[in-house]
């Protein structure tokens, strides 16, 4: 196996796409070294992103935030612009395992690796995040929500990696919240979770809103009608009775021994709700 | 194919050899001699072969040899200076806080961390900073009261 370690974005691209045989891009390592070692792949190449000292970045752009492809879990929950525009988005990736694995994992590797249960790709559904990929090609921009294609499959294509996610701009009364349901407190993969983001105007009535589940379906999914039933209401009992039952309705989940596709597609409407109302009281919505 | 990698462990320069897809914890065991991490699963899982990777706690089980150039690697073995033993591990015998193990090299590099960043943990604070380390013989209690009486040591100077 060849190890790669390369300084620059156009290097990587040019390993990449310039390489013979299996190259796996290496992040954090949390899903791809569990998965070499398990030999569930056996790559000629890994290539390591973490030298690229632009990908270690979270700044200020003119269309809003971007988080560098390297920048760690850990690192995102101690930034505090960050927090404060994306609270959702932070928590999201600050559920991912334990303390060892937030010094090491990111959210760009919880993207690509495609997992329908993966915490951060709701929550960055619900953010309106893109994904800011670089290839042989030049630059392109791609919906987070479309980068997974399936369990473990992404959209990107041969010689493509991901340079960064992009947040758009934050209006005030702006916020976001994400929750997952686990059978422990830490270190336990989602049976159900849920991630809304929304705008409200002074008067309370919500003027923007996405909503998204997770471990529901293949991919994580978002929710339209959810959505419709926020847009031009407060958060009232109704409008929360109507979003609950519009992610209920929108759950395709498996049955395992970890939930019951009644279990999760209950649950899915009970945490859609319960994020509502959190990304309700961050935005500045009275109770 | 084996790269020669120069990092810094503990304080001191080290060379190694290894294989591109050989782990940090592989090579501080099997060929840099420092077996106080350990593996309990191999997966990330049990938190046993906890180090400090240029500041930041990791598991070392889950880090690439050949990741470690260039950079600084701390493990139990610099914990204690000479035969002086750390706050943290006087802490650990006096309050009976392993048994078996295993477990406490890990557990001994995430209270460090833990420590670093927050000199003043609550319980609860404690409890979320080790959750990526199990025990299977304390029942965790002691662990956590000798991370607690570590904390008001250094803080009182
Ligand atoms: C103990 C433990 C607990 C965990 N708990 C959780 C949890 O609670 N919730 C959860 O969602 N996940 C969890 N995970 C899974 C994993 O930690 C996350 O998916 C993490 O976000 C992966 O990030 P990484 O940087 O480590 O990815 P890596 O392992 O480095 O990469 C993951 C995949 O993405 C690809 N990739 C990485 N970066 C790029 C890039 N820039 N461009 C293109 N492709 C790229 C890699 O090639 C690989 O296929 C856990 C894992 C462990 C070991
Ligand atoms: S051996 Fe690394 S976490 Fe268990
Ligand atoms: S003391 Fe035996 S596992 Fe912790």
């Amino acid at each position: 196996m060849r190890y790669e370690a390369p300084q620059t974005t156009p290097e990587a691209v040019a390993l990449l796409a310039g390489t013979k045989g299996k190259v796996h891009i290496l992040a954090g390592g949390t899903d791809l070294i569990v998965r070499m070692k398990g030999g569930f792949v056996e790559p000629d190449m890994v290539l390591d992103i973490k030298r690229i000292k632009a990908m270690h970045l979270i700044r200020k752009t003119k269309s809003g935030l971007s988080i560098g492809a390297a920048v760690t879990c850990g690192e995102m929950g101690v930034h505090k612009a960050l927090k404060k525009a994306w609270p959702g988005v932070v928590e999201s990736a600050n559920l991912i395992g334990s303390d060892q694995i937030q010094g090491r994992c990111t959210i760009t590797g919880n993207l690509c690796n495609a997992s329908p249960a993966a915490d951060s790709i709701p929550a960055l559904i619900a953010a309106d995040a893109r994904a800011l990929i670089a290839g042989p090609k030049g630059e392109r921009l791609l919906d987070v929500g479309s980068l997974p294609t399936g369990p473990g499959k992404n959209a990107l294509k041969k010689g493509e990696l991901v340079v960064s996610i992009e947040l758009p701009p934050r209006d005030a009364r702006s916020a976001d919240a994400y929750l997952r349901f686990t059978p422990r407190t830490e270190m336990d993969i989602a049976v159900v979770s849920a991630a809304v983001n929304l705008t409200i105007d002074r008067q309370g009535v919500i003027t923007a809103a996405r909503v998204a589940l997770g471990a529901v379906a293949p991919t994580a999914i978002r929710v339209p009608a959810a959505e419709k039933a926020l847009l031009g209401n407060k958060l009232d009992a109704a409008t929360l009775a109507a979003v609950g039952e519009a992610c209920s309705a929108a759950c395709k989940p498996i049955d395992d021994k970890r939930g019951t596709v009644e279990y999760r597609t209950r649950v899915a409407g009970v945490l859609a709700k319960r994020a509502a109302q959190a990304a309700w009281m961050r935005a500045g919505g009275k109770p | 194919m084996t790269q020669l990698v120069n990092t810094n462990i503990n304080g001191d320069a080290v060379g190694f050899n290894c294989e591109t897809d050989e782990t940090l914890l592989d090579v501080l065991r099997n060929r840099v001699g420092l077996t106080g991490a350990k593996e309990g699963c191999g997966t990330g899982d049990c938190g046993a072969c906890s180090v400090i990777l240029d500041g930041t706690l990791v598991c070392a089980c889950l880090v690439l040899g050949m990741e470690a150039e260039g950079r600084k690697v701390e493990t139990v073995e610099g914990l204690s200076d000479g035969a002086e033993l750390h706050p943290l591990q006087s802490k650990f015998i006096e309050h009976a806080a392993l048994q078996c193990g295993i477990c406490t090299p890990g557990f001994l590099m995430a209270a460090k961390a833990l420590l670093k960043n927050n000199p003043d943990p609550t319980e609860e604070e404690i409890r979320y900073a080790l959750a990526g380390n199990l025990c299977r013989c304390t029942g965790y209690d002691k662990i956590v009261r000798a991370v607690q009486a570590t904390a008001a040591e250094l803080r009182g100077g």
